[in-house]
């Protein structure tokens, strides 16, 4: 406990001192850029660029310069087949390139005709890079088990068990029930994924990867399918056949019980949208409060802010991922509980 | 409203990727690791029952070499009472021997003195009756040496018979 305690102290001193470099430094460069091209800061555009997908990675600008990552484009349509180039074509949405044009940061095809969309946006990006560096932590872990066996756990491995251990033992046995094994891979796959994915996302110039409603939507999608297929006759009894409810009331409660299905991963999706959105769109708008007054010294007072809503962030990032693999964990226990 | 509507690419890509996340970390990574945390807290779990186990066995060892000695003890108490016991009855059954012998050899020497005095004095009455008769032998011939003395007697003995 104490170590996890100072283990976690010295990495919000590490985040905040890194933090604060960086949010100092960025306001003057903002400062510059607005006042060199005469342009009105607009802090809604500004927060909105930062929290929504892009076809580029966009660090940060000197003087008229962006200095960007170009993501390659994917695109999928009936008439043209499949077409791949790098966004970097797009000169940052002022030319098109084969028929495609960016329209305010939407692609879209110059003639009007319906594609698909494959392109490794910022989003995609930062989803195989986190994946990735899941893989590789937790391959690690794995690796030490193999190594330490029957012996005490050491180094990434000792940090990871504990809480491996408190998902499986806090989280997803006690929901569950006893059949909690055959979905353990999946919740914490789902817990690790949203937490890493939380914390990547506060790191300065990342994407908001779990904020983003698509990729909730996905992970909320993925526990109603694990619900609805291991939903047992006792679920459905309970939701076409409500026990105890009079004839008459019947006709109103199935559909709210049908409802009430979808309803449970549509709040899922949105709360996780919700909470990782909001963190960074009011750690935004808090720098942006040094354009809106063209003040260091506001810049320095929201700098100050904005480190401790980061630290709440971290906090925030840990508490959505226990509460979106719990309420999983709840809604597949519902499913697989058996008749009492 | 940008924020709300969910990208085709992202859903594709993050189903896709999330599932191989998955199925990468469950195949590798979460297998081997709930396996091997099950197993040290089986291994952990086995060990404390089996410690525990090995204590009650020890208590009942304990226990049984109590009862044994306490057995060992009550036998010996047995045999040692049983002993003694013996010994006293060989002592009371040698003594009452030795009284019977002695009190037998007592009465086969009163017996045989009372039968060595009876032929002693049967002998000497026999003895006695001969030297009386010898004595009385003599006697009688020195008396009747003489005529007188002889005549005397047989008056003596007519006389005898006349006052008869």
């Amino acid at each position: 406990m104490n170590i996890e305690k100072s283990f976690f102290l010295r990495n919000a001193l590490i985040t905040s001192i890194l933090l604060t470099t960086l949010f100092s430094f960025t306001p003057f460069g903002f400062t510059f850029a607005s006042d060199d091209t005469g342009e009105e800061f607009n802090p809604g555009d500004m927060i909105m660029h930062h929290v929504t997908d892009a076809y580029e990675w966009h660090f940060f600008d000197i003087g008229d310069t962006h200095v960007t990552l170009p993501l390659p484009v994917i695109i999928y349509s009936g008439e043209n087949g499949l077409k791949i180039f790098s966004s970097a074509h797009f000169h940052h949405g002022e030319s098109s390139y084969e028929g495609y044009r960016l329209d305010h940061g939407h692609l879209v095809a110059e003639d009007g005709h319906e594609f698909y969309d494959f392109s490794i946006t910022k989003n995609v990006a930062a989803l195989l890079m986190g994946s990735l560096i899941m893989i590789f932590i937790f391959l690690s872990v794995a690796k030490g088990y193999q190594k330490n066996q029957g012996k005490a756990p050491k180094g990434i491995q000792s940090f990871f068990e504990p809480i491996i251990i408190y998902v499986r033992d806090e989280i997803v046995k006690p929901n569950i029930g006893p059949k909690y094994e055959r979905y353990l891979p999946y919740l914490l796959t789902l817990f690790f994924f949203i937490w890493i994915g939380n914390i990547l996302g506060l790191l300065p110039g990342a994407a908001n990867l779990t904020g983003n409603i698509a990729v909730t939507m996905v992970l909320a999608v993925f526990t109603l399918i694990a619900t609805l297929f291991s939903a047992n006759k006792n679920y459905w009894g309970h939701i076409f056949n409500p026990p105890g409810v009079p004839l008459a009331l019947k006709p109103i409660i199935i559909p709210v019980e049908i409802i009430g299905i979808f309803s449970k991963p549509f709040s899922l999706m949105l709360r996780l949208f919700v909470a990782i959105t909001a963190g960074h769109i009011v750690i935004l708008s808090l720098i942006a409060l040094a354009f809106i007054f063209h003040s260091v010294i506001v810049g320095f007072a929201s700098t100050l802010v904005v480190t401790f809503i980061n630290m709440i962030e971290i906090l925030v990032a840990t508490i959505q991922a226990y509460v979106f693999t719990l309420f999983s964990s709840m809604y597949i226990g519902m499913a697989v509980e058996e008749h009492h | 409203m940008e924020l709300i509507t969910p990208g085709f690419g992202l859903i594709f890509w993050q189903t896709v990727t999330f599932l191989a996340v998955v199925f990468i970390l469950g195949k590798y990574a979460w297998k081997p690791i709930l396996n091997a945390l099950k197993e040290r807290e089986d291994s952990i779990e086995d060990a404390l029952n089996a410690a525990e186990k090995a204590k009650q066995e020890m208590a009942e060892l304990k226990a049984e070499n109590e009862k044994l000695l306490d057995q060992a003890r009550l036998e010996r108490d047995k045999i040692l009472k049983d002993a003694t016991a013996a010994a006293n009855k060989m002592k009371d059954e040698a003594r009452e021997e030795a009284g019977k012998i002695s009190a037998k050899m007592l009465e086969d020497a009163k017996n045989a003195i009372n039968n060595e005095k009876k032929a002693a004095l049967s002998e000497i009455k026999s003895e006695v009756a001969v030297l009386s008769i010898q004595i009385a032998e003599k006697l009688l011939r020195k008396n009747l040496e003489d005529d007188n003395t002889q005549k005397s007697l047989v008056n003596e003995f007519i006389k005898d018979l006349n006052n008869n």
